[in-house]
C-alpha cells in the first residue's frame, strides 16, 4: 500500500493540509475508492491490450453463451463478447464523465468568481439564469440537450456538463462573496494588487479545496448521468461501445433468463460511480477539518 | 521637516442597516459617526500615535489614510497632493510607498499562500525585477526582520508558524517596497505577551532603518508612550487632545486624557490611583452626546459642554486640547 | 490564615490527533483564604486550563490525569458528579471572558439570576429570589430596572459585572475569574478592578484571578502564580515578586512590558516563543529561551524550591 499511487494521493493530501496520518474510517473510503477507480481507469487504458477480443467482433462463436470458458461474462446476442465490451465501455464513460466535469467545473468556478466579486448587474443576472438552470431536474435538462445536439460524444458530453454549472457556481459565488471580506483580501488591496490579481491569487486558491470534493462527486454522477442518456437511445451512436447502450440493448433478454446482458454493464456503471463517490466523501471527510480549522 | 500627510476635516459616516420594517417607519437616516472631523498631520520620520479606545475612530482614520475607504467629507494629503485625486490605477501604484501592519496577522495572510509568496507579491506588483531578483530581495528582508533562517520558512504556510513569526511576516511584506508611510494598526495587540517587546523593538529598529514614517494606532497607552514621538487622543469620531508624547503625557489638558491615564494598569504593586476614573461607558456613536461628547462623564464639566463643541485650543508648545477648560 | 483549596501535582492533558497536549504538568498550589492569587503567564501556559479544572468543567477530550485538588480537605478530583454539581456556582463560582457568549441571549437579568438561585436553593419563593438580585445589583451600582432588561442592551462593562453578581449571588467561598478584563477597554477595565477589590471586601471573597495582564495583577493580588508552558515557574507575594523576580521567565516578563510610569530607554525582549505543548522541550521547560540556562536545565526538569520566601522552578535556586 505504501507506494500505491492511492497511497500517493493520501501522502499528497496529506501534505497539502498538514495533518498527521490518521487511518480512521475516512481514509479507507477514499483509498477503497481511489482503488475502484483506478483498476478501471487501467482496464481504460489498457483496453486494447487486456480484452481478448475486439468488442466490435461478431464472430467470436456462440451467440448468447452463460459466462464461463473463454468468455468471462459470457456473450450477446450479436457473439459478440460482454467482457470485451465492458472493458472498452470504460473508455467512453470516463472520457464523456471526467471531460463533462472539466467543462461544468472550468465554467461554473470563474463564472462564480467573477460574479461573487464584481456584484453589481452580472452579478444579478448571472445569479438569476444559473437559480433557473439549477431548479430544472439533471436528467430531463440532459436529455433536452441531448436531443437538441443530436448524437456523438462531443455532444453528449456538452449535454451533461450543463446540468452541472449552477453547482460550481453556487458554491463558489458562495465562498468569494464571504472571502471577500476578510482581512488579507483587505491586505492586498493595500498592496496594490488589481482585481484580477486578487480573485486569482488571494480568492481562487482559498476556494479550491471545496470545488474539489464537488468535481468528485460530479464525476460520480455524471457517470449515471449518461448512462442514463444511453440508455434511452440519445447521445451515442451504436458504433461507440457503450455500458448504458449495452444495458438498453441486454433488457429484453432477460425475461428469457439470460442475465448477464445486464447485470455486467448495471454493476460496472454502480461500481465506477461508487468509486467517484467514495473518493468525494472521504476527501470531504478528510479536508473539513483542515477547512474549519482555518 | 516637512509635513508628509496632512489630515484635514476627515469625516467618515457609515449608514446603519436597519430591517426592514425600520426602514419603511424611519423618519431620516441613521449614521454612524466613526470618524466626526479629524484633522492632524505627520511630519516625516515621525512616529504618530493615535491613542483611543474601541469604538472611537482609530482605526477608520488609519484605513482613510490610505484610502482603503473612502471619506464621507474632508481631505487625506500625501506629500501635498490629495490621495482622493489620484485614478483607482494610480492609487494602486501609490501603494508602494504608502503600506500597512494589521492587526490580526493570522487574518491578514492568505492561508493558502506561502509566506515568501506573499511577502514578495508587492515587489512583483510594483517593480519590475524578475523571479530570481525578487525571490533574493525577499530572502533579504525576511532576515531583516528575524524571520531566519530565510529560505527555509520561505516555503512554510501561516497556519506552520508562531504568532510571532506571522506578525513579522506582515511587516516584511509591508517593508519590501521600501515604502515611506506605514500605518500600524495595533500590530502588537494579538501577540503573545512576551513576544511583544520584539515587536515593538524590530519596528523601532526598522523605523531607523528604512527612514520610515509611522502612524501608529493604539489603545496601549504604555505601548504608545514607548514607540510614539507625537500622540492624537480620540474619543468617539474626534481629536480630544494633540500634542509631543511627552507633554501630552506629562501634561494631559483634556479630562478624558487625564482620566485615561490613570485607569492604565501599572505593572508595580506600589503604584496607587490619583485620578478618579469616570463612570459610565463610552455612548454609542450613532447618537453621541450633544455638545462635548465626553461631557456626560466628565467630572469637571460645565453649562456650556452639553451646548457647543470644543474646538482646538493651544495650551504649550504644538500642544492642542479640544476643551472649555 | 486558614488554607481553603490545596492543589497537589495536578495535571491535565488533552490527547489529539497529533498527540497529547500537556496543558497543565505536575502543578501544585495552595489558596489562602481571603486572598487574591494572581494566576499569570501568557496564552497557552496552562492557566485558563487549571482555573477550569477546579470546577472540573474541563472540555473533552481533556482530562485530569495526575493530582488532586482539596477543598477544605475534599479531592475535587474525586468527587462525584452531583457532589460537583452542589460545588458549583455555591461554593466556588466562576466568571469568564466574554459575557457576551457567557450569558443566554435569550433570557431576561433576572430571570438568569433566578436560575442561578433555584438550582441550588429550591424553597426560595420567586419574590425572594428577585429581591435578592436587586440587592446584588445594587452592589454591583446598576439600577434594579436593568433586570427586566435582555443581554445585548446592556454594554459590556454592565455585562461583565452582572457576570460577577452571577458568580456571587450565592455568596461562595472562591471566585476564579477567568481573563475576565481581556474583553473590556481600559477605563472599563479599571471600573471593574475596583469593583472586584470592592466586592472581595464585602463578601470577604478568595479570588484567583487569571490573567496575562500584569498591571491588572499589580493592582489587584496578595500573591501571585507564573505559569509557562503548562509548568508552575514562580509563587509568592505580589510585591516580592514585583521587585525581585527571581525565575527568568518572571524578570524577563517584567521588563519586556511597557510601563507607562517609567521612562523606559529600551524593552528587554526574549527570544523565541512559548513552547509547544505536544512536544515540548525536554528539560526545563523554558530553556530554549533562558538567558542563563545551564547544562542541567536541558536535561532534567527542576524541582520546586524554597528561596526568600518564595516557591521557584528553577535551577538556579535548586
Amino acid at each position: 500500500m505504501r507506494y500505491s499511487p492511492a497511497a500517493g494521493i493520501a501522502k499528497a493530501i496529506t501534505g497539502f493540509t498538514g495533518l498527521g496520518k490518521k487511518y480512521g474510517l475516512e481514509w479507507w473510503i477514499l483509498v477503497i475508492g481511489a482503488c475502484i477507480i483506478l483498476a478501471i481507469l487501467f482496464m481504460a487504458l489498457f483496453a486494447s491490450s487486456i480484452a481478448p477480443f475486439s468488442p466490435h467482433d461478431q464472430n467470436t462463436g456462440l451467440q448468447l453463451a452463460p459466462p464461463g470458458g473463454d468468455h468471462l461474462m459470457g456473450t450477446d446476442n450479436l457473439q459478440r463478447d460482454v467482457w470485451s465490451r465492458i472493458i472498452h465501455g470504460s473508455r467512453t464513460i470516463l472520457r464523456v464523465a471526467v471531460l463533462a466535469a472539466i467543462i461544468s467545473s472550468v465554467i461554473g468556478i470563474t463564472l462564480g468568481l467573477i460574479s461573487g466579486f464584481s456584484g453589481g448587474f452580472f452579478d444579478r443576472i448571472s445569479s438569476l439564469i444559473m437559480d433557473s438552470v439549477y431548479s430544472f431536474p439533471g436528467l430531463i435538462l440532459a436529455i433536452a440537450f441531448a436531443a437538441m445536439l443530436g448524437p456523438g460524444v462531443i455532444n453528449i458530453t456538452l449535454a451533461v456538463s450543463v446540468i452541472y454549472i449552477p453547482t460550481y457556481f453556487r458554491l463558489v459565488r458562495g465562498q468569494t462573496l464571504a472571502i471577500k471580506e476578510e482581512l488579507y483580501v483587505e491586505a492586498a488591496k493595500a498592496i496594490g494588487a488589481s482585481g484580477f490579481t486578487i480573485l486569482w491569487k488571494y480568492i481562487f486558491p482559498n476556494v479550491i479545496a471545496t470545488t474539489v470534493v464537488v468535481f468528485t462527486l460530479n464525476v460520480a454522477d455524471a457517470i449515471m448521468i449518461e448512462a442514463a442518456l444511453t440508455y434511452l437511445g440519445l447521445g451515442l451512436p451504436p458504433s461507440i461501445v457503450d455500458w448504458g447502450m449495452d444495458l438498453s440493448m441486454g433488457k429484453k433478454f432477460l425475461p428469457s433468463g439470460q442475465w448477464w446482458l445486464i447485470t455486467f454493464p448495471g454493476a460496472m456503471i454502480s461500481l465506477l460511480a461508487l468509486g467517484f463517490t467514495m473518493l468525494g466523501e472521504g476527501l470531504a471527510e478528510i479536508l473539513n477539518p483542515r477547512l474549519l480549522e482555518r | 521637516m516637512e509635513e508628509l500627510l496632512t489630515v484635514t476635516n476627515l469625516k467618515k459616516y457609515f449608514p446603519l442597516q436597519k430591517g426592514f420594517i425600520d426602514n419603511l417607519f424611519a423618519k431620516k437616516k441613521e449614521f454612524v459617526r466613526a470618524v466626526d472631523n479629524v484633522s492632524f498631520d505627520i511630519k516625516k520620520g515621525e512616529v504618530m500615535g493615535l491613542v483611543g479606545e474601541s469604538g472611537c475612530g482609530k482605526t477608520t482614520t488609519g484605513r482613510l489614510t490610505l484610502r482603503l475607504l473612502e471619506p464621507t467629507a474632508g481631505d487625506v494629503m500625501y506629500n501635498q497632493r490629495s490621495i482622493f485625486s489620484y485614478s483607482k490605477k494610480e492609487m494602486q501604484g501609490m501603494r508602494e510607498k504608502m503600506q500597512i501592519v494589521f492587526q490580526d496577522p493570522y487574518a491578514s495572510l492568505s492561508p493558502r499562500m506561502a509566506i515568501g509568496k506573499a511577502i514578495g507579491h508587492p515587489l512583483v506588483i510594483h517593480s519590475n525585477k524578475n523571479e530570481r531578483e525578487t525571490k533574493e530581495r525577499c530572502l533579504q528582508i525576511m532576515e531583516k526582520v528575524g524571520l531566519s533562517p530565510a529560505s527555509f520558512l520561505y516555503k512554510k504556510y501561516p497556519h506552520q508558524l508562531s504568532g510571532g513569526q506571522r506578525q513579522r511576516v506582515v511587516i516584511a511584506r509591508a517593508l519590501i517596497t521600501n515604502p515611506d508611510f506605514v500605518v500600524a494598526d495595533e500590530p502588537i495587540a494579538m501577540a503573545d505577551v512576551s513576544v511583544r517587546a520584539m515587536l515593538l523593538e524590530l519596528m523601532v529598529q526598522l523605523k531607523e532603518e528604512f527612514d520610515l514614517t509611522y502612524l501608529f494606532i493604539t489603545h496601549g497607552l504604555a505601548t504608545a508612550k514607548y514607540i510614539c514621538d507625537r500622540v492624537a487622543i480620540m474619543y468617539l469620531g474626534k481629536i480630544v487632545e494633540i500634542g509631543p508624547l511627552k507633554e501630552v503625557f506629562k501634561n494631559p489638558a483634556h479630562p478624558y486624557t487625564k482620566t485615561l491615564l490613570a485607569a492604565v494598569p501599572v505593572p508595580d504593586p506600589k503604584y496607587r490611583r490619583t485620578h478618579p476614573i469616570p463612570k459610565g461607558e463610552i455612548p454609542s456613536a450613532i447618537n453621541p452626546p450633544p455638545g462635548c461628547r465626553f461631557h456626560p462623564r466628565c467630572i469637571s464639566a460645565k453649562s456650556t459642554c452639553n451646548v457647543h463643541e470644543p474646538d482646538l485650543v493651544e495650551v504649550g508648545e504644538d500642544h492642542f486640547v479640544a476643551c472649555f477648560l | 490564615m486558614k488554607t481553603i483549596l490545596e492543589i497537589e501535582n495536578l495535571a491535565v492533558h488533552f490527547p489529539i490527533n497529533i498527540g497529547t497536549v500537556r496543558a497543565v504538568e505536575d502543578v501544585s498550589l495552595t489558596l489562602k483564604q481571603g486572598e487574591v492569587m494572581g494566576l499569570v503567564g501568557e496564552s497557552g501556559c496552562g492557566k485558563s486550563t487549571l482555573g477550569f479544572s477546579i470546577l472540573r468543567l474541563l472540555r473533552p477530550p481533556g482530562r485530569i490525569v495526575k493530582g488532586k485538588m482539596l477543598y477544605h480537605g475534599r479531592d475535587i478530583v474525586q468527587m462525584s458528579e452531583r457532589e460537583i454539581l452542589s460545588l458549583r456556582g455555591r461554593k466556588i463560582a466562576m466568571i469568564f471572558q466574554d459575557p457576551l457568549t457567557s450569558l443566554n441571549p435569550l433570557f431576561r437579568i433576572d430571570q438568569q439570576f433566578m436560575e442561578t438561585l433555584f438550582t441550588h436553593e429550591k424553597r426560595l419563593s420567586k419574590t425572594a429570589a428577585f429581591r435578592r438580585a436587586e440587592t446584588m445589583l445594587e452592589s454591583l451600582g446598576i439600577s434594579p430596572e436593568r433586570l427586566l432588561e435582555y443581554p445585548h442592551q446592556l454594554s459590556g462593562g454592565m455585562r461583565q459585572r452582572i457576570m460577577i453578581g452571577m458568580g456571587l449571588i450565592l455568596n461562595p467561598d472562591l471566585l476564579i475569574a477567568d481573563e475576565p478584563t481581556t474583553s473590556l477597554d481600559v477605563i472599563v477595565e479599571a471600573q471593574f478592578l475596583d469593583l472586584l477589590n470592592e466586592l472581595r471586601k464585602k463578601f470577604n471573597l478568595t479570588i484567583i484571578l487569571i490573567t496575562h495582564n500584569l498591571g491588572n495583577v499589580a493592582q489587584l493580588a496578595d500573591r501571585i502564580t507564573v505559569m509557562y508552558g503548562g509548568t508552575l515557574v514562580e509563587v509568592g507575594q505580589a510585591n516580592a515578586i514585583f521587585d525581585n523576580p527571581l525565575h527568568p521567565y518572571t524578570r524577563g516578563l517584567l521588563s519586556s512590558i511597557p510601563n507607562i510610569k517609567l521612562d523606559q530607554p529600551k524593552l528587554v525582549t526574549m527570544p523565541g516563543s512559548p513552547p509547544d505543548l505536544v512536544n515540548p522541550p525536554p528539560g526545563c521547560v523554558f530553556h530554549p529561551r533562558c538567558p542563563r540556562a545551564m547544562e542541567v536545565c536541558r536535561v532534567e526538569r527542576p524541582g520546586v524550591y524554597k528561596c526568600d520566601g518564595r516557591l521557584v522552578s528553577c535551577w538556579l535556586y535548586g
